[in-house]
């Protein structure tokens, strides 16, 4: 798999994550609420495009050293890659926690401007603990959004700058988490 | 209000309508639009003096069946759009049907009155109260034929009971129960009991974070009272037996095709999703309608569907442009024939397509006021998929992807469809000879 084709499929990744995004806000203020089922599948498809563009961003990073093989999503899936999609299945969707609170919470937006703000605290000390008492008996209420998103096997959460959703657009998709990014718009 | 300018003829948002269906007898056909109303349309007695005007329908009732609502506790709008109506079989002399919104199924009453009773004692014939004194003699009032009056009465209204929105409601054959389907649960009711609702399926989880499919449809079998079968944004399908257990969590049957992992894509979940299941006449198969097929299950079968038509499968090389402009979240409908023997379902450009599940032949059709004229015979149309365009055929790429067919229903006895365009209705009959 060349360079210029994981540009390609990185290309057309970020491309469909950015309009899943700005579908996924506009339905928050469509009329008769939000819909769970059109916000599941927008959820599906980002996270499809999300992992194939980090997929792809490390593919690029290693094709400079050597090519390194790439699992592009239009041809047949090697395990390794269904493995990946099987647990993004499985793994819980952080921006359809924060899209879907509509039909259940009222306050929605303020609870994700909260998690904005606390967010960037805790993006600059990633080491300081949530002082909250989490257990599996005291597990958040589904309708107040979680504040940390959770975390792929592997990856690592990073200090992302405030406003970077306003630079450039590779640096601030690999960087934010899905659950930042809807509030940030 | 939206107005929208298309060719020259503007139609208001709330003319679009949502959902058609034929009754059990064929006599009438019902349509609900985004406005909330309800239109009745009733076959014309054939009359030997008008031979050619061969059982027509006709407006019979119109009435407002659901208005905007406003919840306050979430800070909701509640869409007065009718997303399902589904008649009641005749029991008397008045029709009854059940049309629901977002939130809230409502039970009409549609009965005649052609008769009024005239000279009360105590009013007059403008229904001011006499006064007294002037009544000198006692008179009873007497039944005078009037012009016929159809009229609409809501009998029952079972609301408060889902969070979700109301994808389908489905009478059961019982005639006393029916159920109501939002994208998590499903909620029995007794017709006559509005206050309280039995939750017979529940898939919420614990979690919300781990939500992974919704409910998509759910429908009764047609003889078996205790069967009921509901499709998932997953690509499945669940029968599940009432006798069971009260919460109906484990399913008895689940019809799953596995997927093919060569036509793998970002839009695969998507185009999986199942928009429509309804059972056939008989209760022996399930059809399920996703993005670009239609499937004919049999309920023996649970591993694979018997039988797969293609409706538009050159829209998939299609797919990108079909998200952004969200024709690829449109649910399209399927409805068998009386005999089980065709299916039909709906496409873009206003077209409509037919599988003969015999002769294995297929047909699409048009629905527009330019390429037909009343009384004359539908033409079929066909897309060209690369190379050379023949004259009579039309390039994917000018398909016109506003124009789509949602909704269509086939009468129970006879060939007659219905076929909902945007904010247009079109009855197709049989041709005679």
């Amino acid at each position: 798999m060349s360079a210029t084709t994981a540009m390609e499929v990185n290309v057309e990744a970020r491309r469909i994550l950015a309009v899943s995004i700005s579908k996924l806000y506009a339905s928050r203020t469509q009329r008769g609420g939000l819909r769970l089922h059109r916000s599941l599948l927008l959820s599906l498809v980002m996270r499809s495009a999300r992992d194939i563009y980090h997929s792809s961003r490390e593919s690029e990073e290693s094709s400079g050293a050597h090519s390194a093989p790439e699992e592009p999503m239009d041809t047949s899936s090697s395990p390794g890659e269904q493995a990946r999609l099987s647990e993004a299945q499985h793994e819980p969707q952080p921006a359809l926690n924060s899209a879907e609170l509509a039909p259940e919470e009222p306050d929605n937006a303020e609870d994700c401007c909260d998690s904005d703000i606390t967010e960037d605290k805790e993006n600059l000390s990633p080491t300081k603990q949530s002082r909250k008492r989490r257990g599996k008996a005291s597990a958040a209420p589904d309708f107040l959004p979680s504040k940390r998103a959770r975390l792929e096997p592997g990856e690592e959460r990073y200090a992302a700058p405030v406003g970077s959703c306003r630079a450039g657009a590779g640096e601030s998709l690999t960087t934010l988490s899905l659950n930042r990014v809807i509030p940030a718009f | 209000m939206y107005v929208f300018e298309e060719e020259r003829k503007s139609y208001l948002k709330a003319d679009i309508i949502s959902t058609v269906e034929f009754n059990s007898s064929g006599e009438l056909l019902a349509t609900g639009d985004k406005g909330g109303r309800v239109v009745v349309f009733q076959r014309e007695q054939e009359s030997k003096s008008q031979p050619q005007r061969r059982g027509e329908y006709n407006v019979y009732s119109t009435f407002q069946s659901h208005e905007p609502e406003f919840d306050y506790l979430k800070s909701l709008e509640i869409e007065e759009k009718i997303n399902k109506i589904k008649w009641l079989p005749q029991q008397n002399a008045a029709y009854f049907l059940l049309s629901t919104n977002d939130k809230t199924v409502k039970l009409w009453k549609i009965s005649e009155r052609d008769k009024r009773p005239e000279g009360y004692n105590l009013k007059d014939e403008d229904g001011r109260i006499r006064d007294p004194s002037t009544i000198t003699s006692l008179r009873v009032p007497v039944l005078q034929p009037m012009d016929l009056m159809v009229e609409a009465t809501a009998r029952r209204v079972f609301s408060n009971a889902h969070t979700y929105h109301i994808n389908s409601i489905s009478v059961n054959s019982d005639l006393q129960t029916f159920i109501s389907t939002d994208d998590l649960r499903v909620n029995l009711w007794n017709l006559e009991i509005t206050d309280r609702s039995f939750n017979i399926v529940d898939i919420k989880p614990a979690n919300m974070e781990e939500l992974t499919e919704v409910i998509t449809s759910a429908e009764f079998h047609p003889q078996q009272c205790h069967t009921f079968a509901y499709s998932s944004s997953k690509g499945s399908i669940r029968l599940c037996d009432m006798r069971q257990a009260a919460l109906c969590d484990k399913h008895c049957k689940y019809f799953e095709e596995p997927e093919d992992p060569s036509t793998r894509s970002f839009f695969s979940e998507i185009i999986s999703s199942i928009s429509d299941v309804k059972f056939s006449h008989n209760g022996r198969y399930l059809m399920t309608r996703d993005y670009l097929t239609v499937k004919v299950w049999d309920l023996q079968m649970e591993n694979k569907p018997l039988e797969t038509y293609q409706v538009h499968d050159y829209l998939r090389g299609k797919l990108c442009s079909l998200y952004e402009n969200d024709c690829i979240f449109d649910k399209f409908e399927c409805v068998w024939n009386g005999s089980d023997s065709v299916i039909m379902t709906g496409s873009y450009n206003n077209f409509f397509r037919m599988f003969d599940r015999n002769t294995k032949r297929d047909v699409t059709l048009e629905a527009s006021r330019e390429n037909s004229k009343p009384r004359a015979i539908l033409k079929p149309r066909k897309v060209c998929v690369g190379g050379k365009r023949r004259k009579d055929e039309i390039s994917v790429d000018s398909l016109d992807f506003s124009k789509k067919i949602l909704h269509t229903t086939w009468h129970p006895h006879e060939n007659i469809i219905a076929v909902a365009a945007t904010n247009n209705l079109y009855i197709f009959q049989d041709k005679v000879n």
